[in-house]
């Protein structure tokens, strides 16, 4: 089983772990990722390239599947206006062990943070806003996994 | 031959105030930094978002490729910030 979905919409992490815990499996791991608040952020505004996404992140899903023995992946992305606090991202995986869950798990998420082609405005209580620029760190650990 | 469809996202769209064109396609053997060289002379909007190349990154026919690539037959073209993940 594995699905991807890129949405606007929130999603139940509750319903997506009873998904892949009915895949058979030994052990589930996750991450979920929030939008940060502090320094004055109201929102942050994410962008995308549709086209792109889809069968992006559909090839590395394939690739995670491929390295570790995986019963279950599922991907939630969100796009559009979001408020800190709020669900930005869902990353689970099943497995007969608990080791192939969670590396898989790491690596899909840390490629999704340095590859997929999302952007992020952030917008401030004082009315400015600013695009967020690529962390090179992020890039590294992705490239890590690669190697 | 076909147009070429580019698309632009994040601050390369807001500099150049819209989201996609089509341009008459460029001569065989053009790379994607020559075109973004040529676009960038256009005017203030493409000016600020093209005219430094080291802050973009492209994509042919929804596939990540360096600037050097040639453009050759791909349908569209993508133009856009390093992206910033999830």
């Amino acid at each position: 089983m594995s699905r991807v979905s890129i949405q606007a919409e929130d999603f139940d992490i509750a319903a997506e772990l009873a998904a892949l815990e009915a895949c058979g499996g030994g052990g589930v791991a996750s991450f979920t990722g929030i939008v940060r608040g502090g320094e004055g952020l109201t929102a942050l505004e994410l962008h995308h390239y549709p086209a792109m996404t889809m069968a992006q992140v559909g090839r590395i899903v394939e690739d995670a599947m491929a390295r570790w023995p995986l019963l279950g992946v599922r991907v939630i992305h969100r796009y559009g206006r979001l408020a800190p606090g709020e669900r930005i991202v869902f990353v689970g995986t099943a497995s007969r062990h608990r080791t192939a869950a969670l590396e898989s798990c790491a690596f899909l998420i840390d490629w999704l943070k340095s590859h997929a082609p999302f952007w992020k405005k952030e917008h401030f209580s004082d009315g400015s806003a600013r695009w967020v620029e690529a962390r090179v760190e992020d890039d590294a650990k992705a490239r890590g996994w690669l190697e | 031959m076909a147009a070429l469809t580019i698309l632009y996202f994040a601050w390369v769209r807001e500099a150049i105030g819209r989201d996609e064109e089509k341009v008459e396609r460029p001569e065989t053997g053009t790379s994607i930094a020559e075109l973004i060289a040529k676009l960038a002379t256009r005017g203030d909007g493409y000016a600020q978002a093209l005219g430094d190349p080291e802050k973009l990154r492209a994509a042919l026919d929804q596939k990540f490729v360096p600037l050097d690539t040639i453009i050759g037959e791909a349908k569209e073209l993508a133009i856009f910030p390093p992206v910033t993940g999830g």
